[in-house]
C-alpha cells in the first residue's frame, strides 16, 4: 500500500500538518484518513477533529502542493499549518493538567486518612496518619506546587507581588507548621487543607490554559496563510516557487489570477484588474496596465500579470501595518485581569488579618506556638481558593457555550475587556459587508443553467465563480457533470456538458461599466448574466439596534470611498468617516479613548489590523484577513453579524456572574474568619468551608451555560 | 490495627494505579481529540478483501 519497503531502515519520515475547516462528520475522518493513505507518496494521515487539523506522514520527496492537491482531491479545502505555531502553550495545558492530577490524587488519600482522625482516632493512630499525611502532601506540593512558586518567585524578584505570592507563603507556613505538630504528637495537621487549595487552584489554571488552547486551535484552523510566496521567473524562461521572504527586489513575479501578492511591485507585462480591499478596504477593482504600482496583499482578479517588485519583506506597504499593529497592541498588554485587580486588594487585606490574630493571641498571653496555629487556620479559611475558581469556571463555561455559537474567544481578558466596551466602530467592507462580491440574481436562472454554472464555477478560482460556488451549493444544487474543462485567463472557464460547448465568462455584451457580472453561455440557449453585488451581512441593521439597546453608539470607520460607504450608513442610519488610511483609523480610535470611551473595533482588513489591535476590545469576521483575525480577541463564523450582539450580552453576563463569585467567596470567609481568630476553627472545618465555597462557585458559574443563546 | 497495615497500602497503591494509568494516557495522546474519539466509534471499518 505505502512506498516504504520493510527492510529499509527506519527513517523519521517527514510529517505536515494541515488546517481543515470543512471537516464536520464522522464519515470525514474516514474518508480523509483512508483516501489519503491510498495515494501514493502518503503513508500515513491523522485527524485531530477538536482541532479541525489532519497530520499527514510522508515521503520526503512530497511537496506542499502535491498534498494540498491530495487533499483536495479528497474534496476537502485544506490550509498548510506552519509548525511553529506555538505548541508550547498546549504543554502548559498538559503540565497544569498533570499537576492536577497529582494534587487530586494526594487529596484524596490524605482525606481518607484524615476523616479517621476527625472522627476520633488518637494516640498512635492519629500520629500513624499524620505521618502517612506528610509523605504524600510534602511530593506533591514539591511537584504540583511548582507553577505557583515559580510565579511568585520571579513576580518577587522583579520586586512586584501578584496572586501567587499569598499563595506560597500561605502554603509553606501551614506546611512547615503541620510537620510541627506531627513531629510534636499535635492534634491539628493541615496537610488535607493544602493539597486541597492547591488542586482547586490547579483546577482554575488549568480550566483559563484550556479556554486559551481551544480558542487558538480554532483561530489558526481559520488562517488561511495567504501569499506565502510568489512564482519568479528564472532566467531561461524557467520559472521557480520562491518563499516571501526569499523574495528580492527586480525578481519578476507571475501572478495568476486569483493569486494574492506576496510582495509590492510594478507591473511590467499584461493587464488586470487588482482586488484592494483588504489593503485600503476599497470595494471597486483597480485595473491596472503596465507601469502600475500594486501591493503585497492585493489580489489579482482577472488575466495572469507579471510584477517586478520593487520592496519585498520589511519593505512592503505589510510590513508598515504589521509595525502599526505591533505599536498599537502594547497598550493591550497594560490591562490588569478582574482576578489579579481582586488579589491586589484582597492578599494584603488576608495577610494583616493573619498577622494581626498573630499578634493579639500573643499579646493576649497565648503561647507562640497556639498564636500561629491561628495564624495558619486564618490564611486557611481566607485562601482565594475559591477566588482562583471564581473567574476562569465562569469564563469556561461562557466560552465554551459561545464556541457552540461560533463565537471563538481569544481568552479571558478579551471576556472581561468586552464587557466593558461602551462604544462601537465598524469597518464596512467585509464587517458590515459580506466583503465579497455575492451573485444577486441567481434565482432566475432555471435549473440547467444552476447546474451548468455550479459546475463551470467549481473549475475556477476567480473571486466571482466562488461567490457562484458559495451560493449554489448552500442552495443544494447538484452540479452538471462536464469535461475538457479548460480556464482563459481574463476570458473564463470553458468546457462541454452533454456534448454541448458551454462557458462562464466575461459578459460579450457590455452590460454596465461599473457592475461586477459574468456571462453563463450554453451552446443554442441564450445566455444568462449573473450580477454581483457586495451584500450587506445578514441582521446587520437588527445589531445596531441591539447594541444601541446595550448602551453602544456605533459609527463606521471606512477606508473605501465616501460614494460606496453613503448608502450603507444611510441604509444603517449611523455616521461615516471614509478614505482612512490604517494610522488615521488608530488615530480616531485615539481620539475616543482620550475621550474617556471604552472602544469595540469591528473589522476584518489588513487596513484594519493595527485599529483591531488599539480597540479596547475587537472582533473580527472568520473571513477576516489573517492578520485581522490574529488582532481582534473575538473572532465568528458566519454571514450574521449578529454574534456581535451576542458575543457583547454574555461578555456582561459573565462579568455579573463573577462578581456574584467574588460575593459568594468572600461571604464565606467573612462567616467563617471569625471562628478562626477566636481560634475554633479545626482542619475539619477549613476543608468544609473550602470546598463549601468552591462548589457553590463552580455551581453559578454553570448558570451562563446558555449565556449564547 | 493490623487491618490498617494491609488496607492502607492498598489503598495508596490503588490510587498510584489510577494516577499512573492517567499520566500514561496524557503521554500516548488520548486526551488530544476528545470530539474525535466520540465519532470514530461511527466509522465502519470496512474490511479489506
Amino acid at each position: 500500500m505505502t512506498a516504504a519497503t520493510p527492510n529499509r531502515a527506519p527513517v523519521e519520515l517527514p510529517v505536515s500538518d494541515f488546517a481543515i475547516p470543512g471537516m464536520r462528520c464522522a464519515g470525514c475522518i474516514s474518508k480523509l484518513e483512508s483516501g489519503l493513505a491510498l495515494r501514493p507518496g502518503i503513508v500515513n494521515a491523522r485527524v485531530n477533529f477538536t482541532a479541525k487539523r489532519i497530520s499527514v506522514t510522508h515521503l520526503p520527496e512530497m511537496t506542499m502542493p502535491q498534498l494540498l492537491e491530495a487533499i483536495s482531491g479528497i474534496g476537502f479545502e485544506a490550509f498548510a499549518i506552519s509548525e511553529s505555531s506555538g505548541d508550547s502553550d498546549n504543554h502548559e495545558a498538559k503540565r497544569l493538567l498533570k499537576a492536577m492530577a497529582v494534587a487530586g490524587f494526594a487529596m484524596m488519600n490524605i482525606m481518607l486518612l484524615s476523616v479517621s482522625v476527625w472522627s476520633g482516632a488518637g494516640g498512635v493512630t492519629r500520629d500513624l496518619f499524620h505521618w502517612l499525611s506528610a509523605l504524600i502532601a510534602l511530593p506533591t506540593l514539591a511537584y504540583s506546587g511548582q507553577p505557583f512558586f515559580r510565579s511568585a518567585w520571579s513576580a518577587l524578584r522583579k520586586g512586584r507581588t501578584n496572586m501567587d505570592v499569598p499563595i506560597s507563603i500561605g502554603v509553606t507556613i501551614t506546611t512547615a507548621l503541620s510537620l510541627y505538630e506531627t513531629f510534636t504528637h499535635g492534634p491539628h495537621a493541615y496537610f488535607d487543607g493544602v493539597v486541597m487549595l492547591l488542586f482547586f487552584l490547579l483546577t482554575g489554571r488549568w480550566l483559563d490554559a484550556v479556554m486559551r488552547d481551544r480558542a487558538r486551535d480554532g483561530v489558526s484552523a481559520l488562517l488561511k496563510q495567504t501569499s506565502a510566496g510568489a512564482m519568479v521567473l528564472q532566467p531561461g524562461s524557467k520559472t521557480a516557487w520562491f518563499d516571501a521572504k526569499a523574495l528580492k527586489p527586480n525578481m519578476v513575479m507571475l501572478v495568476a489570477a486569483g493569486e494574492r501578492l506576496a510582495a509590492d511591485g510594478m507591473v511590467t507585462e499584461g493587464v488586470s484588474s487588482f482586488d484592494l480591499s483588504l489593503l485600503t478596504g476599497e470595494t471597486t477593482a483597480q485595473s491596472v496596465v503596465v507601469g502600475s504600482i500594486v501591493h503585497a496583499g492585493t489580489l489579482n482578479l482577472d488575466a495572469p500579470v507579471h510584477v517586478r517588485v520593487t520592496a519585498a519583506g520589511a519593505d512592503t506597504a505589510i510590513a508598515d501595518i504589521a509595525r502599526l499593529m505591533e505599536q498599537a497592541s502594547q497598550g493591550k498588554s497594560l490591562y490588569v485581569r478582574v482576578a489579579d485587580r481582586a488579589a491586589r486588594l484582597y492578599a494584603p487585606a488576608v495577610h494583616i488579618l493573619a498577622a494581626l490574630s498573630f499578634l493579639g493571641w500573643m499579646v493576649a498571653g497565648a503561647g507562640w506556638h497556639e498564636s500561629l496555629l491561628v495564624a495558619v487556620a486564618v490564611l486557611i479559611i481566607t485562601c482565594p481558593c475559591a477566588l482562583g475558581l471564581a473567574v476562569p469556571a465562569a469564563q469556561i463555561v461562557v466560552a465554551g457555550a459561545l464556541m457552540r455559537a461560533g463565537i471563538l474567544v481569544k481568552d479571558g481578558s478579551a471576556l472581561e475587556r468586552l464587557a466593558e466596551v461602551d462604544l462601537a466602530m465598524f469597518d464596512k467592507t467585509g464587517t458590515l459587508t459580506m466583503g465579497r462580491p455575492t451573485p444577486i440574481n441567481l434565482a432566475d436562472a432555471n435549473g440547467e443553467q444552476k447546474q451548468v454554472l455550479l459546475a463551470l464555477a467549481r473549475a475556477s478560482r476567480h473571486p466571482l465563480s466562488e461567490g457562484i460556488r458559495r451560493a449554489l451549493e448552500t442552495e443544494g444544487v447538484a452540479a452538471a457533470k462536464i469535461d475538457q474543462v479548460r480556464e482563459v485567463a481574463g476570458a473564463g472557464v470553458f468546457a462541454t456538458a452533454n456534448g454541448r460547448a458551454v462557458s462562464l465568462g466575461r459578459p460579450n455584451t457590455e452590460i454596465s461599466h461599473e457592475a461586477l457580472a459574468s456571462e453563463l453561455q450554453i451552446q443554442g440557449k441564450p445566455s444568462f448574466a449573473v450580477h454581483f453585488s457586495d451584500q450587506m451581512r445578514p441582521q446587520a441593521a437588527a445589531t445596531l439596534v441591539e447594541l444601541q439597546s446595550l448602551g453602544l453608539a456605533s459609527s463606521i470607520i471606512s477606508g473605501d470611498r465616501a460614494v460606496s460607504v453613503a448608502p450603507i450608513a444611510h441604509a444603517l442610519g449611523i455616521t461615516a468617516q471614509t478614505s482612512m488610511l490604517p494610522q488615521e483609523k488608530l488615530d480616531a480610535i485615539a481620539r475616543q479613548k482620550a475621550a474617556g470611551h471604552k472602544v469595540l473595533m469591528v473589522g476584518d482588513g489588513l487596513n484594519d489590523g493595527p485599529a483591531l489591535a488599539a480597540g479596547y476590545a475587537s472582533i473580527a469576521p472568520a473571513s477576516a484577513s489573517d492578520a485581522g483575525q490574529n488582532a481582534a480577541d473575538v473572532v465568528f463564523m458566519g454571514d450574521a453579524l449578529t454574534p456581535v450582539a451576542t458575543a457583547i450580552r454574555a461578555a456582561r453576563r459573565t462579568q455579573h456572574i463573577v462578581r456574584q463569585n467574588f460575593i459568594l467567596a468572600i461571604g464565606y470567609n467573612v462567616l467563617a474568619v471569625p471562628l478562626a481568630i477566636a481560634g475554633y476553627v479545626t482542619p475539619l472545618i477549613a476543608a468544609a468551608a473550602m470546598s463549601g465555597s468552591s462548589l457553590v462557585v463552580v455551581a453559578n458559574a454553570l448558570r451562563l451555560k446558555n449565556a449564547a443563546k | 490495627m493490623t487491618g490498617l497495615a494491609l488496607l492502607i497500602p492498598i489503598a495508596l497503591g490503588l490510587g498510584l494505579l489510577g494516577l499512573a494509568g492517567f499520566f500514561w494516557s496524557i503521554k500516548n495522546g488520548q486526551f488530544d481529540d476528545a470530539d474525535g474519539a466520540a465519532l470514530r466509534i461511527l466509522i465502519d471499518e470496512e474490511d479489506e478483501l
